[in-house]
């Protein structure tokens, strides 16, 4: 369970909140002119990073507001929470995370059978 | 290939067991395959085993990071069954689950499956109208499938809570008979020694790091023991297949979650089938060991652990304590995650990519220990043509462009 600090209420527990998935898609200006390609990566087409990954959260059993977060999906860091609308913090996401992308922690072992 | 039968085990025993041959060989990399297959998993080892089995190609290397069968393929709840909604699913899982029928003879390699019948349960009027839909669906395909009521799934699975008063009272559910579990580990197992045995090269501990092109065609892949060329190449990672998409530049609709499964201590036999329910959400078999194996969902947002979080598993406890008061103090044993690829659909995406040479098998999620055979058949269809088998023609990435998607998201009963 992540300790989600929401940048209206503070830290609180995962299971207030639900995540809205990739942040800054930007809805087409002018939807009429686009082509099933612009559509399909509009509508679909998501980055799935391992690293540093950019999504919405919506504090949904609580302030009820959506806010941007910078997560490592690799280790579930938590770098930064930002505002809707605003850009990344630059020096968060500059920074290296502490846990290398491709090392798992160590507590993941072979203990993964039926 | 060393043959396993009653008598190479009497005569193993009389040796004390000192003269068992290596299941597969650990070679080094070649330089350059016809066909390089990334992944060593189920889906990866299968499609090695039919390219050399049924289109005789068998310069052939499966590359895997890890060890075989340590993603997915070892770590799921081993549902198996083709109870699916559309007609592109029911004949793609249908397929599967008819080579799975076959396939401990065919690889002289018990995968113990067991059709024991999987149960999917209704809670609600919705729930209801939903498997009689799908019911009658999948008799249309002719593939076996049945409504109960109340009073025959008691009947069925005598520890089941059928009071009218619970939160979620069981109104009745579906049946498919054919259906059940299968070793997961051996299904991996017995694929890769199927393809060792013809000459595939499974390469372990290697990682691909960069894939290779020319001119919009594929030449061959980066890897942690150096370039090593192909003709074909076959991405099949499951949780990373957006990663590799990366490192060919094109992108997927998939998104990687950790899904999570627990086993309880062994007790004596009292569940002889797998029991679903979506509604509740929990799902539930008991393994010849004894142990009760269970899953549920996803976790809430995208990830790489391969733990999972807590509360998902809190959920999915109340839901089984619900359906099955007996199992109250049953104590838990070991938990694990595995990376799930899900897509939008809820459909796998088993065909070319806009890289010439380069195809993917992905998207399987959390539902694609049971689609193993089938889909190593036509993806190996696949990349030995060059075009896709009709069976998985309409898996393609392409779906999200024309909009034939094949949305299988309630209407497969539940994830697995
Ligand atoms: C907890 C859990 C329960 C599940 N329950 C069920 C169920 O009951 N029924 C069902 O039908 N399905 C179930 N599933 C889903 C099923 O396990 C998967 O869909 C299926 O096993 C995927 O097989 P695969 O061979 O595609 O992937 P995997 O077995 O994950 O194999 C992919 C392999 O690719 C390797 N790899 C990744 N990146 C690289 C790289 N760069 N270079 C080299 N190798 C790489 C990985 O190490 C891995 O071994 C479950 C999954 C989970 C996690
Ligand atoms: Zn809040």
């Amino acid at each position: 369970m992540l300790l989600i600090p929401c940048p209206f209420c503070g830290e609180r527990e995962e299971s207030e909140f639900h995540q809205g998935g990739e942040a800054h898609i930007v809805r087409p200006k002018d939807p009429d002119e686009l082509s099933d390609a612009e559509w399909a990566d509009y509508l679909f087409l998501r980055k799935n990073t391992k690293g540093l990954f950019l999504e919405r959260w919506v504090h949904l059993h609580g302030c009820r507001r959506w806010f941007n977060m910078a997560r490592n999906t690799a280790t579930n860091e938590i770098i930064a929470v930002y505002k809707m609308g605003a850009q990344p913090p630059k020096a968060a996401i500059n920074k290296p995370p502490k846990t290398a992308v491709d090392k798992p922690p160590k507590a993941v072992g072979k203990g993964a059978k039926k | 290939m060393q043959k396993y039968s009653i008598f190479s085990l009497i005569k193993n025993a009389l040796a004390y067991h000192e003269g068992w041959e290596k299941v597969w060989r650990s070679p080094e990399p070649k330089s350059e395959y016809d066909v390089v297959i990334i992944g060593g998993g189920g889906h990866g080892l299968a499609t090695a085993f039919y390219l050399a089995k049924e289109h005789g190609i068998t310069n052939v290397a499966v590359i895997e990071k890890g060890w075989l069968g340590g993603g997915n393929t070892g770590r799921n709840t081993t549902i198996i069954r083709s109870n699916y909604l559309w007609d592109e699913s029911a004949a793609m899982y249908e397929k599967s689950l008819q080579l799975y029928e076959g396939l401990s003879q065919e690889l002289n390699f018990n995968i113990m499956l067991s059709q024991r019948g999987v149960l999917n349960l209704a809670h609600n009027l919705s729930d209801l109208r939903e498997i009689e839909r799908r019911v009658s669906a999948n008799r249309l395909n002719g593939i076996d499938s049945e409504i109960l009521n109340t009073q025959e799934i008691k009947e069925f699975v005598p520890i089941i809570n059928d009071s009218p008063n619970s939160r979620y009272p069981v109104l009745g559910g579906s049946l498919q008979r054919r259906a059940g579990t299968a070793r997961h580990d051996a299904v991996a197992w017995g694929f890769a020694r199927g393809a060792d045995t013809r000459g595939v090269d499974i390469i372990q501990q290697c990682e691909v790091t960069g894939i290779r092109q020319s001119r919009g065609k594929v030449t061959g892949v980066e890897t942690t023991k150096g370039l090593i060329k192909a003709k074909k190449v076959g991405v099949v990672v499951a949780g990373h297949s957006s990663m590799l998409a990366d490192m060919a530049g094109f992108r997927l609709p998939v998104n990687s979650y950790p899904l999570q499964a627990l086993v309880s201590e062994p007790v004596k036999p009292v569940l002889d089938t797998v029991v679903m329910s979506n509604t509740v959400h929990v799902y539930v078999s008991q393994s010849d060991k004894g142990e009760m194996v269970l899953g549920a969902g996803i976790d809430g947002a995208h990830g790489y652990t391969q733990r999972g979080s807590l509360h998902v598993i809190e959920g999915q406890l109340g839901a089984l304590c619900e359906l099955f008061p007996i199992f109250s103090r049953l104590r838990m044993m070991r938990q694990w995650g595995g990376i799930v690829d899900t897509c939008p659909d809820a459909s796998p995406i088993v065909g070319k990519t806009p890289i010439g040479g380069l195809f993917i098998n992905c998207g399987w999620g959390t539902g694609g220990f049971k689609g193993t055979p089938g889909s190593g058949w036509a993806f190996a269809h696949t990349l030995a043509t060059g075009e896709p088998h009709e069976l998985n023609a309409p898996f393609n990435l392409d779906r999200f462009t024309t909009g034939a998607l094949i949305d299988e998201h309630g209407a497969a009963a539940v994830a697995h």
